[in-house]
């Protein structure tokens, strides 16, 4: 064969002039890895969303009409459940005027610089609710109280019904030019919430807010690194140890995965790519991948060795051998990472692309730097015959003695996993991305048990010309709105400029509780407005809810925490609403849950396309390596189940499904193959060349492969188990369910394959 | 009398080889810019307004600006709007003051009633513009502290850079860079630092035309805020003066019959 003398000769020159091959890699390596300097870090939660994506276009039309939502939001608890203390009022105003202070800060509200009207004589009097705190009596202490949980715009929003909890909500323009602008603020609202501690004992913060979940994406990212990727490193040596039982060829594994990992990160950061907190566990993968092809090759290698061969003759019938397993087994998990580029969420795409950029550089290095490194240190071995252990024996004396009853278990075991897989929903509740071990978590549920909420939904309410929002009929229609709002279930708070003016129309008549209500003349109600706007102090304008030229109001509903179902069955419900009694409005609806609530069936549709495009490509690789359609289409079958049946489980374990999962069958495609890949070529092998029958080749395949496949499943599974650690559970999620997929395949591969083989290949 | 007059020559040689502080030099600047503007009378111009959203909608706003000149203290000045038509007719009266704070008034046509507006909203937007109230009352010396920065080219325009902090109450700024044209003595940028000392806001003066062959005058102004994305555009049209204004006609009692 052609091929077979090319591979022959590759194996000689390698391990001919080993200090040439190791030099040249190196160098190749160095320049590659030399792009990391140019990695940048991305940790803003848009990144999740392409440029195409409705909902976020949406949102950004938005946030560029009114102002940027983007906010840090400090919770302080005082401690004795009363926030109508003038210690407590204190602390409030001293951290309102630090939050000022903090980067990119462009507004911050209170309740203590809430901007309170009333009427004194003729004139509207604007000023701060709580202007001096220090010199305040009982009474006054009182009245503000009152106030403060009579406004709509204030109680559930910034302070809790009881008064127990208040809210500083930061608002911030990054200029979103470098990933550190968010890191910055957090640390000084941090610092600033730590002085406001240590000045007034007892009281207790919880930062929260968007900026505080990006954030949270970068910590949570970096955090894994430190942890996952040390325990990972251990885990690989351990079993490559235990299992290779050669220092020598251990120190060569690890080695080649550093440069696989280097070059990966190197090619991504020449292409100028941002590092993302998914694909920042890319490293953690390739390192699982790249220790299939080495252990592939050293096995037979150090096979070869113990049975008597010398070493530079050993290394070349290894190469010979496993080439074209290693080859096809990398080219099929490539292109099983390579289908994330079907994901609508761009940072899946980059954490394919670097998989598979780490998986071609670990199969060059596995066939060109690994044996050179092994012909130049010294290798030991004992001389025996370790390839015919016994259990592998064991196992396929089993297997072969019990086809039929393995045949009908496996498969009605794993139809009958695979029918739990409606059990699932799709669902990303960004929040809930972080386990309870993360600082963002902990602050967000409190200030959803207490408060108000992070999630919210935001609606522009059009009137259709220029100041029409003053018209009354418009103004009506959105006060129904916000009451039908205010009485949906999930709906905590609705901050609605109706309210205002209701206010103000009170304020003009002398504080006439009775004239609560709205102006019913639109000349009247601008000017209210006018005089309004006119006295509103820096940084608290209404900007940020009403459109340049008055034609259009923001009006935002924050909701208790729920599921991606839940969230789109309220949108439904709104838009139905909507429909019938405002449809002369133009309304657009956005926020970031509804953009997280939408994302996940929009990359599952994309997703199913791009895994039967891999699909479609391994099994032509496959069909084309095994040179036999019936052998191709055989392998499907442990190729495609194992998916159905880890889904099922998952149905059964947890059943929600949010982007990590998304992408885990295209990519689990890819991995599981390898060991169909390896069974069937040393089975096909042995029928063809060895003349066997079918059940002497599945013995001759345990025999062979039966090994390799057991450490480097082993491997791969522990490696995905250790991602299943990360607190971030996008990643965690993805680890655990990869993890599953794969055990299974290997289950099926040496307990169902065979049988299958068996009896579809009866001669 | 020798020691009186070593003492002279000493002071003349301090003088010379000492020349002006930072702080000196700026205030000479800033003194020079208003002395230059003094004595115009009255004045009167159309003015529209346009803002401008990071999403590229835009909003026209037109008002007649009249001013009068006080001399020793602020000018008075009252815009009457015209459009919109929700507040057509809504007159706005400023007495602009050196060191007290400014007084305001707003009459509102829809209630047929003078309100005044308290002077802590100084730093908040006028007309929901990117401009500030303090952006637009008038200069007068007192109200700054000074620090002369450099002498810089702007615009091909060899200028003087000076350095401007606000003494007054509520100001919503720590501190304004003014670019300062050599030759005319007239403002030609602005940046405006926010109270947390970051770049918030840069106005540009463009258009400049001369009145009374003394007075300077921009026929646009331009502001833009480096934060949210947005910018107010002012075009003063039919600059007029020596109208013969006096105070009665900025009188808030009169506010109401003011055209």
């Amino acid at each position: 064969m052609q091929e077979t003398t090319i591979i022959g000769k590759l194996g000689g020159f390698v391990t001919r002039h080993p200090w040439g091959t190791l030099l040249v890699s190196t160098l190749l390596v160095l320049v590659l890895a030399a792009g990391m300097l140019h990695l940048g870090f991305k940790n803003d939660y848009r990144i999740y969303f392409s440029k195409e994506n409705p909902q976020l276009k949406a949102f950004e039309a938005i946030q560029d009409t009114y102002s940027k939502s983007d906010n840090v939001m400090f919770v302080l608890d005082p401690g004795l459940g009363d926030v109508f203390t003038p210690r407590i009022l204190q602390a409030v105003h001293r951290l309102t005027e630090g939050a000022w202070q903090l980067s990119y800060s462009s507004r911050v509200d209170s309740i203590t610089n809430f901007q309170h009207t009333t009427a004194e004589g003729d004139d509207l009097t604007v000023a701060d609710l709580v202007a001096d705190p220090e010199a305040l009596s009982a009474a006054q202490i009182q009245a503000i109280k009152r106030v403060a949980l009579g406004e709509p715009l204030l109680v559930n929003r910034l302070l809790s019904p009881t008064g127990h909890v208040t809210g500083i909500n930061v608002t911030v323009q990054l200029p979103g030019k470098s990933s550190m602008e968010a890191m910055k603020v957090v640390a000084e609202a941090r610092e600033l919430a730590a002085r406001i501690e240590a000045q007034y004992p007892g009281i207790e913060l919880y930062l929260t807010g968007m900026v505080m979940m990006n954030n949270a994406f970068a910590e949570s990212s970096m955090n894994d690194n430190q942890t996952l990727v040390p325990i990972m490193y251990g885990i690989v040596i351990g079993v490559l140890l235990l299992s290779l039982r050669s220092i020598t060829a251990t120190l060569g594994v690890v080695l080649l995965i550093v440069l696989s990992i280097v070059s990966a990160l190197g090619i991504a950061g020449w292409l100028r790519w941002d590092m993302t907190p998914t694909s920042a566990i890319a490293p953690t993968i390739i390192l699982t991948m790249a220790v299939a092809d080495c252990v592939h090759l050293l096995v037979t290698m150090l096979h070869n060795m113990r049975i008597g061969h010398e070493k530079r003759q050993a290394i070349q019938e290894s190469i010979r051998i496993n080439f074209q397993p290693i080859f096809l087994t990398s080219a099929t998990t490539a292109i099983g990472f390579l289908s994330m580029n079907f994901s609508d969420a761009p940072p899946f795409r980059g954490l394919g692309n670097i998989v598979a950029m780490g998986v071609v550089m670990a199969f060059l290095l596995t066939v060109s730097f690994l044996p050179a490194f092994m012909t130049i240190l010294p290798v030991r071995v004992k001389l025996q015959d370790d390839l015919d252990n016994r259990p592998m024996r064991r196992l396929a004396d089993f297997v072969i003695r019990r086809r039929r009853a393995l045949l009908v278990v496996n498969g009605l075991l794993a139809i009958g996993l695979t029918s739990f897989v409606p059990l699932n929903e799709l669902n990303d509740e960004f929040v809930k991305y972080f386990d309870e071990s993360i600082e963002f978590r902990r602050s967000t549920d409190f200030f959803n048990d207490n408060l108000g909420g992070l999630y919210s939904m935001e609606f522009s309410i059009h009137a259709g010309s220029e100041g029409g929002i003053s018209e009354p009929d418009y103004l009506q229609s959105l006060q129904r709105f916000a009451d039908w709002l205010e009485e949906q279930p999930e709906v905590i708070h609705v901050h609605s400029i109706t309210d205002t003016f209701k206010r103000l129309n009170k304020n003009m008549h002398g504080d006439d509780p009775s004239w609560y209500r709205l102006p019913e003349r639109r000349d009247l109600a601008a000017q209210y407005l006018l005089l309004y706007e006119m006295s509103l102090p820096y940084g608290l304008d209404l900007n940020d809810q009403i459109d340049i030229d008055k034609s259009a109001v923001r009006l935002i509903a924050t909701m208790q925490s729920m599921s991606s179902r839940q969230v789109l069955a309220l949108e439904r419900r709104v838009r139905d609403w909507l429909q019938v009694n405002m449809s002369a409005s133009g309304i657009e609806a956005a926020s970031p849950v509804l953009m997280f609530a939408h994302i996940g069936k929009r990359n599952i549709i994309r997703m199913v396309g791009g895994t039967l495009l891999a699909l479609v490509l391994i099994s032509f690789i496959l069909i084309a390596a095994f040179r036999s359609l019936k052998l191709g289409l055989i392998s499907l079958i442990p190729n495609l189940v194992p998916a159905g049946i880890a889904f099922g489980i998952w149905g059964l374990i947890d059943g929600q499904i949010g982007l990590g999962l998304s992408v885990v069958t295209g990519m689990t495609l890819g991995i599981v193959v390898d060991d169909t890949v390896h069974f069937i070529s040393k089975y096909r092998r042995a029928r063809i060349e060895k003349h066997m029958d079918s059940q002497a080749a599945v013995r001759y395949a345990f025999s062979t492969v039966g090994v390799a496949l057991w450490i480097t499943s082993l491997v791969l599974v522990s490696g995905f188990l250790v991602l299943s650690l990360s607190h971030f559970t996008m990643n965690s999620d993805m680890g655990l369910m990869t993890a599953i997929t794969i055990a299974v395949a290997l289950f099926l591969d040496f307990l169902f394959l065979p049988p299958l083989l068996m009896t579809l290949e009866k001669k | 009398m020798n020691k009186l007059l070593l003492a002279a020559v000493l002071a003349l040689f301090w003088g010379q080889c000492y020349a002006l502080s930072d702080e000196e030099k700026g205030l000479q600047i800033m003194q020079e810019v208003d002395r230059r503007d003094t004595g115009f009378g009255d004045s009167s111009a159309d003015v529209q307004m346009i803002l401008r959203n990071r999403h590229g909608d835009e909003s026209v706003r037109r008002l007649r600006m009249k001013t009068l000149e006080v001399i020793g203290d602020g000018d008075k000045t009252l815009s009457i709007f015209s459009s919109p038509r929700d507040v057509k007719g809504t007159a706005f009266l400023s007495f602009t003051h050196a060191l007290e704070p400014d007084e305001q008034w707003l009459y509102l046509p829809a209630l047929k009633r003078v309100k005044r507006i308290s002077s802590s909203n100084k730093s908040g937007p006028f007309l929901g513009s990117e401009y500030a109230f303090e952006d637009l009352t008038s200069f007068e010396v007192p109200k700054y502290k000074y620090k002369y920065l450099r002498d810089e080219v702007f615009d091909g325009i060899d200028c003087h850079v000076i350095e401007l902090y606000p003494q007054y109450e509520h100001s919503g700024y720590t501190r304004e860079v003014v670019w300062v044209d050599k030759e005319r003595y007239i403002v030609l940028k602005v940046d405006y630092y926010d109270r947390k000392d970051s770049l918030l806001k840069t106005q540009l003066f463009r258009n400049y035309q001369q009145y009374l062959g003394q007075y300077w005058r921009a026929g646009e102004m331009l502001m833009s805020n480096h934060q949210n994305g947005k910018s107010t555009l002012l075009i003063s049209e039919n600059y007029k003066f020596r109208n013969g204004f006096t105070d009665r006609d900025f009188d808030r009692n009169t506010l109401k019959r003011a055209r």
